[in-house]
């Protein structure tokens, strides 16, 4: 069943759940936090009103930059605002920055220790019609990879909100990977958000396998929960939507109570939230795992809904993987 | 400060001292890049000793300018400057590229933390430079007497980021900006008219908006002023392209692009030394 403590959304598994990007909830973040916080700036390369950054260029023009198309500038330029005290959010889509400013990103953000907040929206092959060049899916490898990086991958638009605001109040660099789609809206204002902690979303009675989930794909393994517990199959799933630094406490006691584990990402299987936990777990509690994941391939153009289908992301897939780990 | 003819000479002695510098930490590191910390010797001492409005004594003083060295490589030259103010103990200069060292081979804050900026990769630092002048410009607006300075190589100018950062200082009018090009001509793999031509370096910042002066890098006279004229440019960043010969007093090396990425060995550092201590054998040297 859902957890009761964390307040979700009691129309969890209704039809007419509500269904928003996350992305909004980057933008309502920031405005929140850039009212709170004088020093907050905003920087766009072009793409402001689809990462949700106009809510705040709208309300605090002062403090908004437009660099152009230009992300290498845009993470350089917010390194050197933020030598000088202010607390810049830097947005554009994955596939660009962190994509294409990743070396910026390592020097002059993270190899500099400046606390920008980098917001990569469009990320995983949910993006759809766009294709393949637009649909970022190594994101998380090329972020969590670099030294003092955090890396926050929200479930929903409520927990972009809650996690841009959090962001703001640290003193590291900060990635907070964002889609594009609607997506359904699992928690609720009074669900508890912290960086750096899981979250357990269900528990059956007696959890056979552990599902950990991160991003929008959390609602395919909340209801590949929901259908195996109706076959009799226990699990447990956890969010994990703070990626480095890894719950490594929460994933071993998981391990320890399941034996088995199944990631959920929409990204890479190489070097994702999976890898992370593969690499926490073999060092220190090694049992089976399963990885669901793009299969070393780039995305293409189609819905969301049969992309996720056909890279192997869907509900099905994840039961599949669940029955899958049973019999190893 | 007043730029007279003592301070002049004074000056002119303090960038002959740390060209001696950069030579002697350079063959004790054994690596290094030689040709640029030299012709960078006499822009440097200007801005240390009379340009930045600075205290050596306290790094992190809020209100001084902010020095952006984006050509990370030419670092011997920013440690001599640093050492030669006061920053740090002069002895220091010896740990240069060593394990352990506040010197690293390309300025990192975390070994020392009173830089503005870690560097090293190229095209990267007028960005940076953009990000403070835009944080003062939001705080300040037009009444910021805080200037940000961002010394870059010429061959930087091949790389596209450079020019998203220039267009970006232009569109913003960022007027306590001031960008040192320098323009000695060379880069690795050869002169940088055959690599990559660059001209007409200055019509390109025009073009974004910037005011553009040309001086001669190694006139310590022509240097103060220019950085002092760029003061009084309004609605506009300030260019100094400084025309300088590669390896800078040091006939040997001058103008060889080879000597870009190597240090001296042991006789060639004494070679140099003689020479700079005798300013090209006009003068006998105490040590002779």
């Amino acid at each position: 069943m859902l957890n009761p403590d964390l307040k979700l959304n009691p129309k969890m598994f209704n039809k007419d759940i509500e269904q928003i990007p996350i992305r909004h909830g980057f933008g309502e973040g920031l405005l929140v936090a850039g009212e709170k916080n004088l020093q907050i700036v905003g920087l766009s390369a072009d793409l402001t009103e689809s990462t949700k950054m106009n809510l705040f260029s709208e309300k605090f023009p002062n403090r908004f930059i437009q660099v152009g198309v230009a992300e290498q500038n845009l993470a350089a330029v917010a390194s050197g605002l933020a030598a000088m005290g202010k607390i810049p959010f830097i947005s554009s889509y994955a596939m660009f920055s962190p994509g294409r400013n990743w070396e910026q990103i390592r020097t002059t953000i993270c190899y500099n220790n400046r606390p920008v907040k980098i917001a990569g929206s469009h990320a995983g092959i949910s993006v759809g019609p766009d294709g393949g060049t637009h649909q970022a899916i190594e994101d998380i490898a090329i972020t969590r990879v670099i030294p003092r990086m955090v890396v926050i991958s929200p479930c929903d638009s409520l927990e972009a909100k809650k996690a841009t605001e959090a962001s703001a109040d640290t003193d590291t660099p900060v990635y907070i990977r964002l889609a594009r789609e609607k997506t359904p809206v699992m928690t609720t204002e009074e669900t508890p958000f912290e960086i750096g902690k899981s979250q357990t979303f269900w528990k059956s009675d007696k959890p056979e396998v552990g599902i950990i989930a991160t991003g929008a794909l959390l609602y395919k393994a909340l209801c590949a929960a929901k259908e195996l517990e109706e076959r009799g199959i226990g699990v447990e799933v956890m969010n994990l939507s703070t990626i480095k630094p890894l719950d490594e406490e929460a994933i071993i006691a998981l391990a320890k109570a399941t034996g088995r584990i199944v990631t959920v990402e929409e990204h890479q299987i190489s070097g994702g939230m999976g890898s992370a936990v593969a690499e926490c777990l073999a060092q220190s509690y090694p049992i089976p795992m399963e990885f669901i994941g793009v299969a070393d391939q780039f995305g293409q153009s189609g819905t969301p809904d049969e992309l996720i289908e056909h890279y192997g992301m869907d509900t099905k897939s994840i039961i599949a993987a669940v029955n899958k780990i049973q019999k190893r | 400060m007043e730029l007279t003819d003592e301070k002049i000479i004074e000056l002119k002695e303090k960038a002959n001292d740390i060209r001696i510098s950069i030579i002697d930490t350079l063959e004790d590191a054994g690596s290094g890049h030689t040709a640029g910390p030299l012709d960078m010797a006499d822009i440097f001492t200007v801005l240390f000793f009379h340009t930045l409005k600075h205290n050596p004594k306290d790094p992190d003083w809020s209100e001084r300018d902010r020095l952006v060295l984006s050509n990370g490589h030419i670092c011997p030259v920013l440690y001599a400057a640093m050492a030669y103010t006061g920053y740090f103990p002069k002895e220091e200069l010896k740990t240069l590229r060593k394990f352990g060292s506040r010197l690293q081979g390309h300025p990192h804050r975390d070994f020392l933390p009173m830089l503005e900026t870690s560097s090293g990769p190229l095209g990267e630092g007028l960005s940076q430079a953009v990000g403070m002048a835009l944080a003062d410009k939001i705080d300040h607006g037009l009444t910021s007497d805080r200037y940000i300075y961002a010394l870059l190589s010429d061959a930087e100018l091949e790389c596209g980021q450079t020019w998203e950062a220039s267009m970006l200082a232009g569109k913003e009018k960022l007027q306590n900006l001031t960008a040192v090009i320098d323009r000695n001509n060379i880069q690795i793999d050869g002169y940088t008219e055959n690599v990559m031509p660059l001209e007409s370096v200055s019509d390109k910042w025009r073009a974004w908006n910037w005011h553009v002066i040309e001086i001669d890098g190694h006139n310590i006279e022509e240097i103060a002023d220019a950085f002092e004229a760029a003061k009084s440019i309004f609605g506009k960043p300030t260019v100094i392209i400084a025309h300088t010969i590669a390896g800078k007093g040091v006939r040997a090396f001058e103008r060889d692009y080879r000597w870009h990425g190597k240090p001296p060995d042991k006789k060639e550092e004494q070679m140099a030394i003689n020479e700079l201590r005798t300013l090209g054998g006009k003068i006998r040297s105490e040590h002779q």
